[in-house]
C-alpha cells in the first residue's frame, strides 16, 4: 500500500515545492527590476539569442501555410481567403505555440542548465554564504527576461509568418494571390482581441517554460548527470505542458 | 580529549554535542569542537567523515540534527533568515572549486560582496578590490573571467573575494587539493599570513596532513563520527591513538580497513551465481 501511495504522493510534495519556488520568485521579481542592467542581459540571452530561430522558423510556416491553404482555397475559387486564413492560424494558435516549442529548446533548457551548472559548482551556495539570497540575484532576473521575451517573439514570428518572407512570398509573388486581397482580408478579419489572445497565451506559455526552467535547474543534483536530467526534463516537461494549456487556453477563449 | 583545549583562548566558534546523519551514515556522533579566536584552526581527517559538512553547519547552510552550532554566542541553526545572513557577513568561505561566478570577471567576483552589502562608491570598491586582489597577487589578473584562471588562482581570486568584507571567520574547505607544488606554497603562506595580518579566525578543513598541521595553530582529527585527537598541532602530530596514527602516517591497513564490508572472499567464490 505505501509503495502503491508513494508515487502519487511525491508528486504532489514536488508539485507543491515548484509552486512555492513560484511564489518565491514572483516575490523577488520587483527586487530584479530593480537590476535593470541583469534583467536586460537576460532579455539578451533568452530573446534576443532566439531571435534567428524564430524568425526563421516563422517564415517557413507561413510559406507552408500559405501553400495548403492555395491548394485548398483555389477549389472554391476563394483564394483571395489565403491571406485570412493563414493570419488566423498563425495569430491564434501557432505563433505562440510554435515560438514557445522553440524557446522551451533554445531558451529554457539553457536557462536549465545555466542555474543547474550554478547549482554544480557551489556558485549559488557561494552567493549564499556571502549573504546574498541567489533567488532575487539568479532566478528572478532569468524567469522574468523569458517572459518578457516571450510574447515579443511571438509577434516577429506572426510578422514573419504573414509577411514578405512567408505567407506573402508564397501566396502573393509565387502562387499570384492579388496582394491587395491579401492584406485587405486580413485587415478586415483580424481584430485587435485576437493579438490580445494571442499575447495571453504566450505570456502563459513563457511563464510555464520560465518557471519549470528555473525550478529544474535550481533543484538539479550537483552532478553532470543531474544537470543533463534538469535540461531534458525541462524541454520534455515545458513542451507537454505548453501543448496541453494551449487546448485549454484555446477552449476557454473561442469555446463561448 | 577536551581537556587539551581548555587553556585555549575564547572561541568565536563553539560546537556542543552534535549529531548528524546524511542518508543514514552518521557522520558527527555527539561532538563538542572549540574554534579558538585569532588562530588557525585544522579539522582533518579521512574522506567522507564529513568535513564539509561541518563548515555548512557553521555556516548555517545545514541545520545540526542535534546538538548546537554556536557562532560569537549565537545559536546558528536556530537563527532566523535575516540574522543568519548577518552572521555571514562577519564569515568568509573558501569553496573546493572557488564557486566564482562565471558571468563576472575576476574584479566583479570580489566586488560582488561589497556592492551587496556596502555603501561605498564606486571609487572605494575599486580600490579595496583591487587591495584585495594585490594581496593574492592577482592584480593584473583583474579582468580575466574564471574561465581563464588555472585551478590555483581561481582558488586565490576565491580567497579574495572571501575576504572582502574583512570577514572575522574564514572557513577553508580543501584549499590544498589538486594544486601543484608552487601555488600549494603560496596558499600556505597566504592562509597563515591573512589570519595574522587581519587577525581573523581561520577553520581549515583538509585531509593533506602535513599541509594542513604546518600552518595549523590547534587541530582536530575526525573519523566515524568521533573526534581522534584534538589539541595544538604539535600534540595531535605526535598523538599515539592508533587510528589517527594511520590517518597521520598514511598506513593503507590499519583500525580503517583496507576493504568495505563484505563477506568472505571464499563464500562469494563459491555463491552460485543467480
Amino acid at each position: 500500500m505505501n509503495a502503491v501511495l508513494r508515487w502519487p504522493m511525491d508528486t504532489l510534495a514536488s508539485l507543491g515545492r515548484a509552486v512555492l519556488f513560484l511564489f518565491q520568485t514572483m516575490l523577488a521579481v520587483p527586487g530584479a527590476l530593480l537590476r535593470p542592467r541583469l534583467l536586460a542581459l537576460q532579455i539578451y540571452h533568452s530573446g534576443l539569442l532566439s531571435l534567428a530561430i524564430i524568425v526563421i522558423a516563422g517564415a517557413f510556416v507561413g510559406m507552408v501555410l500559405a501553400l495548403q491553404g492555395y491548394r485548398l482555397l483555389v477549389q472554391f475559387s476563394a483564394e483571395s481567403a489565403l491571406g485570412v486564413s493563414v493570419a488566423l492560424v498563425v495569430i491564434r494558435e501557432l505563433g505562440p505555440v510554435l515560438t514557445a516549442l522553440l524557446l522551451a529548446g533554445r531558451a529554457g533548457s539553457s536557462l536549465a542548465a545555466e542555474i543547474g551548472l550554478m547549482r554544480a559548482t557551489d556558485q549559488l551556495d557561494g552567493i549564499s554564504m556571502m549573504a546574498v539570497d541567489p533567488v532575487p540575484r539568479v532566478v528572478a532576473p532569468r524567469f522574468l527576461g523569458l517572459l518578457i521575451a516571450t510574447p515579443i517573439l511571438n509577434m516577429i514570428f506572426i510578422a514573419m509568418a504573414l509577411g514578405v518572407a512567408g505567407g506573402h512570398l508564397v501566396g502573393v509573388e509565387v502562387l499570384g494571390v492579388d496582394a491587395g486581397s491579401y492584406w485587405s482580408q486580413i485587415r478586415s478579419a483580424v481584430d485587435a482581441g485576437d493579438l490580445i489572445d494571442s499575447t495571453i497565451k504566450s505570456l502563459v506559455f513563457g511563464l510555464t517554460i520560465a518557471w519549470i526552467a528555473v525550478y529544474q535547474g535550481y533543484h538539479a543534483a550537483p552532478t553532470a548527470a543531474g544537470v543533463s536530467r534538469a535540461t531534458t526534463t525541462t524541454v520534455v516537461l515545458s513542451s507537454l505542458s505548453v501543448l496541453g494549456l494551449d487546448f485549454v487556453l484555446t477552449a476557454a477563449m473561442f469555446a463561448a | 580529549m577536551l581537556d587539551a583545549m581548555s587553556d585555549a583562548p575564547d572561541s568565536l566558534v563553539r560546537i556542543r554535542g552534535l549529531r548528524h546523519a546524511q542518508s543514514e551514515r552518521v557522520l558527527f556522533d555527539g561532538i563538542d569542537i572549540d574554534i579558538p579566536r585569532g588562530k588557525v584552526t585544522a579539522i582533518m581527517g579521512p574522506s567522507g567523515t564529513g568535513k564539509t559538512t561541518l563548515l555548512r553547519l557553521i555556516g548555517g547552510q545545514l541545520r545540526a540534527q542535534e546538538g548546537r552550532v554556536f557562532f560569537d554566542g549565537t545559536e546558528v541553526g536556530s537563527a532566523s533568515r535575516r540574522s543568519l545572513f548577518a552572521l555571514r557577513k562577519r564569515m568568509g568561505m573558501l569553496f573546493q572549486q572557488g564557486a566564482l561566478l562565471t558571468d563576472l570577471s575576476v574584479f566583479d567576483n570580489v566586488a560582488f560582496p561589497l556592492r551587496e552589502h556596502t555603501r561605498l562608491g564606486a571609487r572605494q570598491i575599486r580600490d579595496q578590490v583591487l587591495l584585495k586582489l594585490e594581496v593574492v597577487g592577482l592584480r593584473g589578473a583583474a579582468h580575466l573571467f574564471p574561465a581563464q584562471l588555472s585551478g590555483g588562482m581561481a582558488r586565490r581570486v576565491a580567497l579574495a573575494r572571501a575576504i572582502a568584507l574583512d570577514p572575522e571567520l574564514v572557513l577553508y574547505d580543501e584549499p590544498f587539493t589538486g594544486q601543484d607544488p608552487i601555488s600549494m606554497g603560496v596558499l600556505l603562506r597566504l592562509i597563515r599570513q591573512l589570519n595574522d595580518a587581519l587577525g581573523t579566525t581561520s577553520v581549515l578543513v583538509s585531509h593533506d596532513v602535513g599541509e594542513a598541521l604546518s600552518i595549523a595553530d590547534y587541530a582536530y582529527v575526525l573519523s566515524h563520527g568521533q573526534l581522534r585527537a584534538a589539541g595544538s598541532a604539535a600534540a595531535v602530530r605526535d598523538s599515539e591513538d592508533a587510528r589517527v596514527r594511520q590517518f597521520l602516517d598514511g598506513l593503507p591497513d590499519g583500525p580503517e580497513p583496507f576493504h568495505y564490508p563484505a563477506p568472505a572472499l571464499r563464500d562469494t567464490l563459491l555463491e552460485k551465481p543467480e
